[in-house]
């Protein structure tokens, strides 16, 4: 499935109101490990079709970042009916992120 | 299976460096990018002293011309990490997760990792508010004040950074003065956001279960316990070598590989090291380039006598 670019405007109905469990990477453009962890999400979203998978740019969208409370970039939160059920950050393997995943479907 | 002339474990300038003459010798590296592709430079903003460089780079672009640059003579990089090596076995065996590789040759370039302050809330509040990365978090804290530990260089180029958001940054130095280099200092001493606390210790971070409130301090001469108000703690205090997958298969002297002197040569002969995991004391992005270098060339040299 193709990755999301997600913004103010469609973040309530592409990740809340989504049936899917939701996967969020909060990044930006200027923060290295951020770019270290962009193929690994790309993969992740052509891996695992029974989630979707979204990116903010909280350099574009800082109120999304600022609503769920980032501090440190990249930070990963995974949604399930609207709620945030497991929040982590920082650089980790393709493997050890999938298995997080799994965990909330 | 058969076995490569040589993988290289490491992205950082000493692995790619290592790719560049490997590859440009026509050995056909393996490159294992690890975890942190691109290594340490991609945590920072703006290097001013990598020569040919005279207006300056951005790290993490640095770091994408050393990889394109090894990719263009051959060099083939996988953005895997090494699970585990086996040092005693011909060729030696590199394991990546499931997967299993085998080489004549290794060049170990996997550098160094933030360390970290080890105080109760410490982990409670990693991503909340604490943090080993200014370029990455230091947005997240405008108009807020916060603190830097450390008294090293990347200490004071983190606060110097910090002070484009923040209100007031205070650093947090445990020794008696910073150890930073001059240009440094004088930078952050002309920065009227910047504050020093000298021999000062944190001893625990403080929270509201959400984010970071406060840091309580201790003067580590009137052994005085205080508390300071901040809402982001930035962690500069050094970094420690990453050579868990070598222990007990590889001599090393406070957790850095050893190298024999004016050469790459490990203690397992055929094994090269090169950059931050084997040096305690430049810790430079040239000095790591230099030892990459070093380390293919030594490599080379290896593999001829072997034929």
């Amino acid at each position: 499935m193709p990755v999301l670019h997600l913004t103010q405007e469609t973040f309530d109905s592409s990740v809340l109101q989504s049936s899917k469990p939701v996967f969020v990477d909060f990044w930006a453009p200027w923060c290295g490990p951020c770019q270290m962890m962009s193929p690994v999400v790309d993969a992740l979203a052509e891996d695992m079709s029974e989630i979707v998978i979204g990116k903010v740019n909280v350099d574009e969208q800082p109120e999304l970042a600022q609503q769920f409370n980032v501090l440190s970039i990249p930070t990963f939160m995974i949604f399930k009916g609207g709620q945030v059920v497991d929040q982590f950050s920082g650089a980790m393997s393709k493997e050890v992120m999938k298995e997080r995943l799994e965990k909330h479907l | 299976m058969e076995a490569r002339h040589v993988i290289i474990l490491g992205s950082g300038p000493a692995g790619y460096t290592a790719a560049i003459y490997a590859a440009r010798a026509g050995l056909k590296p393996l490159i294992f990018a690890g975890l942190q592709r691109g290594g340490q430079l991609m945590w920072t903003t703006e290097v001013e002293n990598f020569p040919g460089f005279p207006e300056g780079v951005m790290g993490p672009e640095l770091m994408d011309r050393m990889r394109k640059q090894a990719e263009k003579f051959g060099a083939e990089i996988m953005d895997k990490q090494v699970t585990a090596v086996n040092l005693s076995s011909r060729p030696f065996e590199v394991t990546v997760g499931e997967d299993h590789y085998q080489s004549q040759t290794l060049i170990i370039a996997t550098g160094a990792s933030a360390r970290w302050l080890s105080v109760p809330g410490e982990e409670q509040y990693k991503g909340k508010g604490i943090s080993a990365c200014a370029t990455c978090d230091g947005f997240f804290f405008r108009g807020k004040d916060v603190a830097v530990v450390g008294g090293g260089d990347a200490a004071l180029e983190e606060a110097t950074f910090l002070t484009k958001f923040s209100s007031k940054v205070t650093v947090l130095v445990r020794g008696e003065e910073l150890r930073a280099s001059k240009p440094l200092q004088q930078r952050a001493f002309g920065n009227e956001k910047i504050s020093f606390l000298y021999n000062t210790q944190v001893e625990e971070v403080l929270g509201d279960g959400m984010r970071v409130t406060g840091v309580k301090i201790k003067n580590n001469k009137t052994q005085e316990i205080s508390e300071l108000s901040t809402s982001g703690l930035f962690v500069a205090i050094g970094h420690q070598p990453n050579t868990g997958i070598f222990e007990g298969q590889l001599e090393l002297t406070k957790g850095f590989v050893v190298r024999k002197p004016d050469s790459s040569h490990t203690s397992v002969e055929g094994v090269f090291v090169a950059g931050d995991v084997a040096d305690w004391n430049y810790q430079q992005a040239i000095t790591a380039a230099g030892l990459g270098c070093m380390a293919a060339m030594d490599c080379e040299e290896y593999l001829a006598s072997q034929e």
